[in-house]
């Protein structure tokens, strides 16, 4: 607005020309600006999933893939009862884990927005709790073994401290370990979003509850709870999505005695089946999406941040 | 909300936190001390002797791989990555404070980014480029497949900065006689500069340590955390151990320098402030 009062006040042809370019410039900046992330997201996003479902059509043998419109892939994928098999044990473990991370990251981050006084300590509780995201997964996973392990830490103790006498075959290379390394993984991804949103709530609406007689429980129920529902979402999205398509926590902890959806497109790729891993793959996004899609029923997202 | 005394309910959820933490780093911790077991000892606890043997072996031992050169294309790769990150998210969250045509859509691309499994954008790269008949490479297809992945997370990070930044601070320059880059570069961005740092951490780490989408982008020559995994397949010494241990070093020091730098910045700008 400040450019139209400009150019009223000195119409000289010189400031009238550049004027002419500053309101040509703001209209078009935008696109300039968001070029880059959408040339990078069409091109390794879009096109590739667009390729994904092109291949899933095409046809292949031992050696190579050929351009052709099949649905051999589809019928082999949709009709094999290990395809099935490996969807319920891969929603049994978003199920576990989800369970998992929701309790343990709503308590985490109740404590550190409701119990925890002082900004600072909040926020270095927070950092110290978010550090181990950026370290890597696979060093995290491994960081398991010398502690579930026939010889390892959790055994040696429990039997030294006489409770079991034979090592707990069932802690390592195991469902348990399976979900036990997710809900190490992505519980952080549950504890921010919450965090974000229980920082949002208005205090005064939980003290007006207190005030109004209402006790330590009906307000985390009544009050606290429903303000959080978004984070949760938000939260409850990440952790789905990242266990659907995960195929390196199973392989690792399973001891490849499990399956999961990712891993059996991970083992069709690495069998150079890619025709077979692309309609796997296409599937198992539909999958996703329709999962999320009935989680951003609860929130809007971009009213989120 | 004050509260006068501490209940119960305090000290449950403290343990309760204390836990969670312990939980966090506990393994890790156990792997460090495990790096330094002796040369006889094992994948597990007992310690069979103190030495540095699994670390020398790291450097010596050939049959390992490529240790060093996955290194360093893992840091070239983070570095670019983070760069990256920070410019194109930077740039888009400007886009984004005014309407264009179309920002809607970009906006659930890239929310869609963070919620397509890695191993589907890592298959669907890899299946362009041998279409294509391209070569994928650790410089092209994985940084492609890598900023799928640090975009989104970028992006919500500049909106966030952006929904709390007070729009007066633009006026104000702007009716001082300020030109639109006069304002950017000298309010804009040092008023987002922390956070902006906080965007770079955030594309470098999760770049170093991403090994989905790293899987079939990164042609014939591995990234780190490709290098560890196929470890984990073939070796069983605490090699393996003394790797994760520097990895997690390295990681632990890049986040300590981040966040050096947000504490110096900070001050710096107090004393200058104070100066004023």
């Amino acid at each position: 607005m400040t450019v139209t009062a400009e150019t009223s006040r000195s119409p000289a042809p010189a400031v009238a020309r550049r004027a002419k370019r500053s309101r040509l410039l703001p209209r078009v900046a935008p696109y300039l600006q968001a070029a880059p992330l959408t040339v990078t997201l069409l091109l390794f996003l879009l096109v590739p999933i667009l390729t994904i479902v092109a291949v899933s059509f095409w046809d292949y043998d031992s050696v190579r893939i050929y351009p052709d419109f099949v649905l051999t892939n589809y019928v082999e994928l949709l009709t094999s009862p290990v395809t099935w098999k490996t969807y319920l044990n891969t929603l049994k473990y978003a199920a576990l884990a989800w369970a998992a991370t929701l309790g343990i990251g709503f308590t985490v981050a109740y404590f550190l927005a409701f119990h925890i006084r002082s900004t600072t300590w909040q926020m270095v509780l927070f950092l110290l709790c978010t550090i181990p995201f950026w370290t890597s997964n696979i060093i995290r996973m491994i960081s398991w073994i010398p502690f579930l392990g026939r010889n390892g830490l959790l055994n040696s103790g429990l039997i030294s401290a006489g409770i079991i006498e034979h090592p707990l075959e069932f802690l390592l290379f195991s469902d348990f370990a399976v979900v036990l390394a997710f809900v190490h993984l992505y519980t952080l991804f549950m504890v921010v979003p919450i965090f974000n949103s229980m920082m949002r709530i208005d205090r005064s609406l939980v003290e007006a509850a207190r005030d109004g007689g209402a006790s330590g429980a009906q307000i985390l129920w009544n009050v606290i709870l429903p303000l959080t529902k978004p984070g949760i979402a938000i939260g409850s999205i990440f952790v789905v999505t990242l266990v659907m398509g995960d195929f390196i926590t199973v392989r690792l902890m399973s001891g490849g005695q499990s399956a999961s959806i990712g891993l059996m497109i991970a083992n069709e790729i690495s069998l150079l089946q890619y025709p077979a891993a692309a309609a796997n793959a296409t599937v198992l996004l539909a999958v996703v999406l329709i999962m999320v899609a009935a989680m951003l029923r609860v929130v809007d997202i971009r009213k989120e941040l | 909300m004050r509260e006068t005394r501490r209940g119960l309910s305090f000290y449950l959820l403290a343990a309760f936190f204390a836990l969670f933490v312990l939980f966090l780093y506990g393994p890790t911790a156990t792997i460090l001390i495990l790096s330094f077991q002796g040369p006889d000892g094992g994948l597990t606890f007992p310690m069979n002797g103190v030495s540095l043997h699994w670390f020398r072996n790291l450097f010596e031992q050939q049959a390992v791989g490529d240790f060093g050169g996955s290194f360093r294309r893992s840091i070239a790769l983070g570095l670019a990555v983070m760069v990256l990150t920070v410019v194109v998210s930077l740039l888009a969250g400007f886009a984004f404070r005014r309407r264009f045509r179309g920002s809607g859509a970009l906006f659930y691309l890239a929310v869609a980014s963070l919620i397509v499994p890695s191993i589907l954008v890592s298959l669907g790269i890899g299946l362009m480029f041998n279409i294509l008949g391209l070569e994928p490479a650790w410089y092209s297809s994985a940084l492609g497949a890598h900023l799928t992945w640090t975009l989104p997370f970028g992006l919500l990070i500049v909106f966030a900065i952006f929904n709390r930044f007070n729009p007066a601070y633009e006026e104000a320059a702007r009716d001082l006689g300020a030109t639109p880059w006069q304002t950017v570069r000298h309010v804009v961005l040092p008023i987002l500069l922390p956070s902006l740092v906080g965007v770079g951490l955030f594309g470098f780490t999760l770049s170093y340590d991403e090994f989905a989408r790293t899987l079939m982008t990164a042609g014939s020559f591995n990234t780190l955390p490709l290098e560890i995994y196929g470890m984990t397949t073939n070796v069983t010494t605490p090699v393996l151990y003394a790797l994760g241990s520097l990895t997690t070093v390295f990681s632990f020091t890049v986040i300590g320098l981040f966040l050096l730098g947000l504490v110096a910045l900070r001050s710096h700008r107090r004393r200058r402030g104070a100066k004023d």
